[in-house]
């Protein structure tokens, strides 16, 4: 079967759920990628170690940002060119806004959240994981083509592939797809993201203010952790919206979440229900996040955490 | 300004999720159905900008019968008039289709949605909208100013978030802090009875996929208590138990 991978870059790099995507694909057949923007040739030819056969390059730095319609017309240009079935990306907001609209244009049936590899022995079934993490669906894709955005952290990367190939891919692109002016942009530097991360400490209304975070953020440091809150957090500008996880906000599906000060509203745990591992420290033994967590602590976040991280330290140095 | 909003009618956030019929429908007894919240969301900002520039706003829900105390709460919240699409939401593309072929019959300067439904989370309708409207897209928008024919809008991206300036119309998949939640007010619940609820019948039936069956996830093991003065035991645990650090 021949696939076609959309390929996200952050700060020249692929992202980690690309590389995600590229293993899904590689699994099911024989994958072509497609990279929009400025990124190195080297770092792009590294596709292969998770499974690429070849990775087609759109350079265009008009692409650099991720403006939607520009977006969707290079990927289904390239999706016909290579005579791909299935186009496979990672669920992202990026993602989401674009293959909405390649569906369309490809008339290619659209699976969100795909949690496990295709059954095919009749049809093509794939697993998604709806009602945010509370349930599964196993859905048959009735189309010709087709296209799945993965849930991050869900396939495991393959590593042991060899380089790919890196072609241009020019796309004459109308000005007209271009009408959306971005006017600035804000982004943390050099911050796991927290989508991506594969350890996110979290922190909630207990922390009583943003002026305490640094317990958080030194924890998050020593674990290569991204950092999170609860929605009151974010309402209350403690902390920016983008670390807001849950049932409104980011949902997460890392190896390990550190939840502190939270007390496990349904909402909250809705966005974190997919992680492997939960670790709960609540100064509340009633606190209703225990029921949801692998490990507890009943104690004083302010106490708890310092020695935490000194312990945490000691035995990763 | 002539804006629709399309919504879903969701099982409420709080809801147990079962499903019946050898797992092939999903079981809604006992469970109490809202407005999306990031429709919520969304429709909040439309009444908030109607009130500013006048105009009219239309909800839209494709759903059956069962859906119209959720269209009438969205009355009840300030929209001007609803319309129900008469048939199952059966997949994003055929309520994508039947949302762009309402808004063909309206001059809508705006389309607002959620960002993507608490039920299926694909978050892929807004494209799937604007693609077949032939209009612009954006989620997931956090802002959104209007003055005449231009919009400022702000969108989430990962790690941060982009201002941008673009022309009406558009298509837009919405959430917080877009605009706070509004509650209905009981003026607005008494002036809902009486606004117009149009019901239509589906356009066009085609869908790209299919439900098989539905699943539950494994049920969780009992959480293991650590003593606040032992971290060196959680630490123990996290490296040699579940082996993630
Ligand atoms: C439609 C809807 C959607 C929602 N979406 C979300 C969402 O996406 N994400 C989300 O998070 N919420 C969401 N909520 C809100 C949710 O219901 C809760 O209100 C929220 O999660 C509570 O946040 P919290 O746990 O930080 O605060 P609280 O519930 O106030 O809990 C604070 C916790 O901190 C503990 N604590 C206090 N001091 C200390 C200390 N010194 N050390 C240790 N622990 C301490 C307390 O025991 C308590 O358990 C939503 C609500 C609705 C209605």
């Amino acid at each position: 079967m021949s696939v076609l991978v959309f390929i996200e870059t952050e700060d020249g790099k692929i992202k980690k759920s690309s590389r995600e995507a590229i293993s899904y694909g590689a699994a099911i057949g024989e994958v072509t990628a497609i990279a929009l923007g400025s990124v190195s040739n080297e770092e792009l030819a590294s596709a292969g170690v998770n499974g690429a056969t070849k990775v087609l390059h759109a350079a265009d730095e008009k692409l650099n940002a991720g403006l939607i319609q520009p977006y969707t017309e290079v990927i289904a240009k390239a999706f016909e060119s290579t005579g791909a079935e299935v186009l496979v990306t990672a669920k992202s907001s990026l993602a989401d806004a674009v293959v909405g609209r390649v569906s369309v244009k490809l008339g290619a049936a659209l699976a969100s959240n795909v949690s496990e590899l295709p059954k095919t022995d009749s049809g093509f079934v794939v697993k998604q994981s709806i009602y945010t993490g509370k349930a599964f669906v196993n859905t048959t894709l009735t189309t010709d083509k087709k296209i799945l955005a993965i849930k991050k952290n869900a396939i495991e990367l393959k590593t042991d592939g060899a380089a790919a190939s890196v072609e241009a891919f020019d796309v004459a692109l109308d000005d007209a797809l271009f009408g959306a002016k971005i006017t600035s942009s804000e982004k943390a530097e050099g911050d796991v993201l927290l989508p991506e991360a594969d350890i996110v400490v979290s922190g909630g209304r207990g922390l009583k203010g943003p002026e305490n975070w640094g317990i958080i953020e030194d924890l998050a440091k020593t674990l290569g952790a991204a950092t999170g809150c609860s929605k009151p957090v974010s309402d209350m500008d403690w902390r920016p919206h983008h670390e807001h996880v849950g049932q409104t906000g980011v949902k997460v599906s890392p190896s390990l979440y550190i939840a502190v000060g939270i007390s496990g509203a349904i909402q909250h745990l809705a966005g974190v229900n997919s992680s492997k591992y939960i670790v709960v420290i609540n100064k509340d033994e009633e606190a209703p996040f225990f029921k949801a967590a692998d490990y507890g602590i009943v104690g004083d976040a302010f106490e708890v955490l310092p020695k935490l991280n000194e312990a945490l330290k000691k035995a990763l140095a | 300004m002539n804006i629709l909003v399309c919504i879903t009618h969701v099982p409420d956030t709080t809801s147990r999720i079962a499903f019946t019929e050898n797992n092939t429908k999903f079981d809604k007894n006992g469970v109490q159905f809202i407005i999306g919240p990031y429709d919520d969301y969304a429709l909040a900002r439309a009444v908030e900008l109607k009130e500013a520039n006048g105009g009219k706003v239309t909800v839209l829900n494709v759903g059956e019968a069962e859906t119209e105390p959720t269209l009438r709460k969205a009355l009840a919240i300030g929209a001007d008039e609803a319309i129900r699409v008469n048939a199952f939401p059966s997949d994003s593309y055929f309520v994508a289709k039947q949302i762009a072929d309402v808004a063909k019959q309206g001059e809508y300067d705006l389309i607002l949605m959620g960002r993507e439904s608490i039920d299926f989370n694909g978050g892929m309708v807004h494209g799937m909208v604007g693609e077949m409207l032939g209009l612009p897209s954006f989620s997931p928008v956090m802002v959104l100013e209007v003055e005449g024919n231009t919009a400022k809008i702000t969108r989430e991206i990962e790690g941060g978030k982009e201002k941008l300036e673009v022309n009406l119309p558009f298509v837009a998949g919405c959430q917080e802090p877009i605009a706070e939640w509004k509650i209905p007010n009981m003026r607005g619940i008494m002036s809902a009875r009486t606004k117009p609820l149009n019901v239509v019948e589906p356009t066009d039936n085609t869908k790209l996929t299919e439900i098989a069956q539905y699943e539950l996830p494994a049920p969780k093991g009992a959480v293991k208590m650590i003593d606040a003065d032992n971290v060196e035991e959680l630490v123990n645990l996290l490296k040699n138990e579940a082996k993630v650090i």
